[in-house]
């Protein structure tokens, strides 16, 4: 089997466990994002894909061969810290070349590939710049193209764009997909911004505690949260307790709720994006609550309803503004195609 | 916060203190010294004014070269083996664990406290026939057991240890600011972690390495006691000679000229050392 492999890996620091039994499949040729909270075990799952921590136990593949005893510099894998790490006493063009340099390859050679990876990154005729006299974004593109130099198999990105300002992140995630899908490496990143991940990734890693909770598609991420931490985390959210009868029918906060049935369940909890929360007139169908308080952004209406001793909050687009004051009762719909019954 | 250079003669008043006290105990006894070296001694160990050059005249001979020589190159070998030492060492304590840190700092730091005829007396100890070292390994069956001192390397080996110390203490705080992550770029690029070492730590400190080259010459260049304890009489250096003859032979005058010389020589080796430096790296 090709690709990236992780098979049980566990990694235990003194009684700590910082990844757990986790296991994870990446295809060649996919742009994976790690995202977590901070301490949620992502950058140790990173480093031990890169050979920088061993896993305590498990095991990592990488083209169908154990890589887990092979040290990193045997491992030809291009990574990219969040300090950038580039080398202050070269110039830009020796720290592209210093993979090249390591394994000996020719002058000339190191030059044109020099050449071929500043063209890449858009800094053509930087190779004799000093690294500390670049700007933030200029560096950045200089610690990708110094891990891109030899091409390698696996491109690991701890933080990248951390440090960068929140508009040249956007650009530089649009930048770094680009360039993934136009060399066709298999790339992973770790994030805590989620949105950094849904704009990059093929398949999006939600770790929390050490532990994968959920790994899809950025999309089935967002629409079909295996949990209330992903649905919670992933955008926002409203969790709204339920419970079942023997039927199988559904009531919320005492209001029997129409076309869901529950199999199995006798309580949980469902996540309904604001977006799809539909505020209507107030019938047997519907739960009931009260406007809170109405939040117009310009660009979206947010509006707060208390119903069943919580805050629910419903968006809208302006043109479909609902038309409600605060202290008004009005009853709330959940659409069971667009709401999520959560297992825990 | 942005500094600004004093504008007006009252805002150099807190530098009084200092430069009063550089005066005082620097530049006064420097140029008395200098005055000195070209007096005329007197028979009987006194010197009356004037201005001769017999002092550095004397010197201009063989042997004196070769002393002088002889204490550059020593003062050279303690700088290169304490560095040599020096730098892996502080290295790996950097990025052990924190306390391990102070329990080596502290050990390091109580040599500092002991003077430098304990440290002669207690090598000479351990380097000798009848209770040093070279027991232990005769018990063993290794070899004879056998006096090690006298010798260049007992000399060698007393200077470097002495001298360590003040060399982890000035590459420390630069070690500890390293970003550890430039060794693990280095690894992941595909260099080992002895290549990495090499091709990034050392360079990256390039500096700081020979600022703690040009102190630990410096400091054994004064060293005038563990030559005479643990070498032969052609282990002495010039600080011995000078030693020997402002408090032995009562000839002040010309332990002032060599002391004068030695100054100006080591000084222009550290002016060449640092011009050296600079020219690198503008290359």
């Amino acid at each position: 089997m090709s690709g990236l492999i992780l098979s049980n890996v566990t990694k235990q620091f003194g009684t700590f466990k910082a990844v757990k039994d986790v296991s994870l499949s990446v295809p060649d040729g996919t742009f994976v994002c790690l995202l977590g909270p901070s301490g949620c075990g992502k950058t140790t799952l990173m480093r031990m894909i890169a050979g920088l921590d061993l896993p305590t136990t498990g095991s990592v593949a990488l083209g169908g061969e154990d890589i887990t005893q092979i040290p990193t510099h045997k491992r030809n894998l291009g990574m990219v810290f969040q300090s950038l790490a580039l080398f202050p006493h070269l110039t830009v063009g020796e720290n592209i070349a210093y993979a090249l340099r390591i394994r000996g390859i020719d002058k000339a050679e190191q030059k044109k590939r020099v050449d071929e990876l500043l063209a890449m990154i858009h800094l053509p005729g930087f190779a004799d710049r000093s690294v500390g006299k670049l700007s933030g974004g200029q560096r950045q593109r200089v610690a990708i193209a110094r891990a891109l130099a030899i091409s390698p198999k696996l491109f690991l990105l701890d933080e990248p764009l951390s440090a960068l300002d929140a508009k040249l992140r956007e650009a530089m995630q649009v930048e770094l997909r680009q360039l993934q899908q136009r060399l066709g490496i298999t790339t992973i990143v770790v994030t805590h911004d989620q949105r950094e991940a849904m704009t990059m990734a093929d398949t999006v890693v939600v770790m929390n505690g050490g532990e994968i909770r959920q790994a899809a598609a950025p999309v089935d991420i967002y629409r079909r949260p295996a949990d209330s931490f992903v649905a919670d985390f992933i955008g926002s959210t409203n969790l709204i307790p339920f419970q079942a009868d023997d039927r199988g029918q559904a009531s919320i906060f005492g209001s029997t709720i129409e076309g869901f049935s529950l199999v199995g369940a006798k309580a949980g909890t469902i996540s309904v994006r604001p977006e799809d929360v539909q505020i209507v007139t107030e019938d047997a169908s519907s739960v009931t609550g009260t406007v809170a308080f109405i939040r117009d952004l310009g660009g979206t209406v947010e509006t707060f309803i208390e119903a069943g001793g919580q805050q629910i909050i419903a968006v809208a687009s302006p043109r479909a503004r609902p038309d409600v004051t605060i202290g008004q009762t009005v009853g709330l719909r959940f659409d069971p195609e667009t709401s999520v019954v959560l297992a825990r | 916060m942005r500094r600004e250079p004093p504008q007006r003669f009252p805002d150099y008043g807190p530098l009084m203190f200092p430069a009063a006290m550089l005066v005082v105990f620097f530049v006064i006894p420097f140029a008395t010294m200098i005055a000195v070296s070209f007096f005329e001694r007197q028979q009987g160990g006194f010197y009356e004014p004037a201005f001769v050059f017999d002092n550095y005249g004397r010197f201009l001979s063989l042997f004196f070269g070769k002393v002088l020589a002889f204490s550059l190159f020593l003062a050279m070998a303690v700088a290169a083996a304490c560095v040599t030492i020096g730098v892996p060492f502080t290295y790996l304590l950097s990025r052990s664990s924190r306390g391990t840190q102070i329990r080596w700092l502290v050990v390091l730091l109580s040599i500092l406290s002991l003077s430098e005829v304990m440290i002669g007396f207690a090598w000479s100890t351990l380097l000798s026939r009848t209770a040093g070292i070279t027991n232990l390994f005769a018990m063993l069956g290794l070899m004879d057991a056998q006096a090690l001192t006298p010798s260049f390397g007992a000399v060698m080996t007393a200077m470097t240890y002495q001298a360590l110390p003040y060399t982890v203490l000035v590459l420390y705080p630069a070690l500890v600011r390293l970003d550890p992550t430039l060794t693990e770029a280095a690894r992941t690029l595909g260099a080992s972690p002895v290549r990495a070492f090499f091709t990034v730590i050392v360079p990256a400190l390039r500096n700081t390495i020979l600022a703690t080259l040009i102190m630990v010459f410096i400091f054994a260049l004064g060293s005038y006691l563990l030559p005479q304890l643990l070498g032969r009489p052609q282990h002495w250096t010039l600080s011995v000679l000078i030693t020997d003859q402002a408090i032995y032979q009562s000839n002040m005058p010309f332990a002032a000229a060599m002391a004068v010389f030695l100054v100006l020589v080591s000084l222009s080796l550290v002016g060449l050392a640092v011009y050296a430096g600079r020219q690198k790296e503008a290359a």
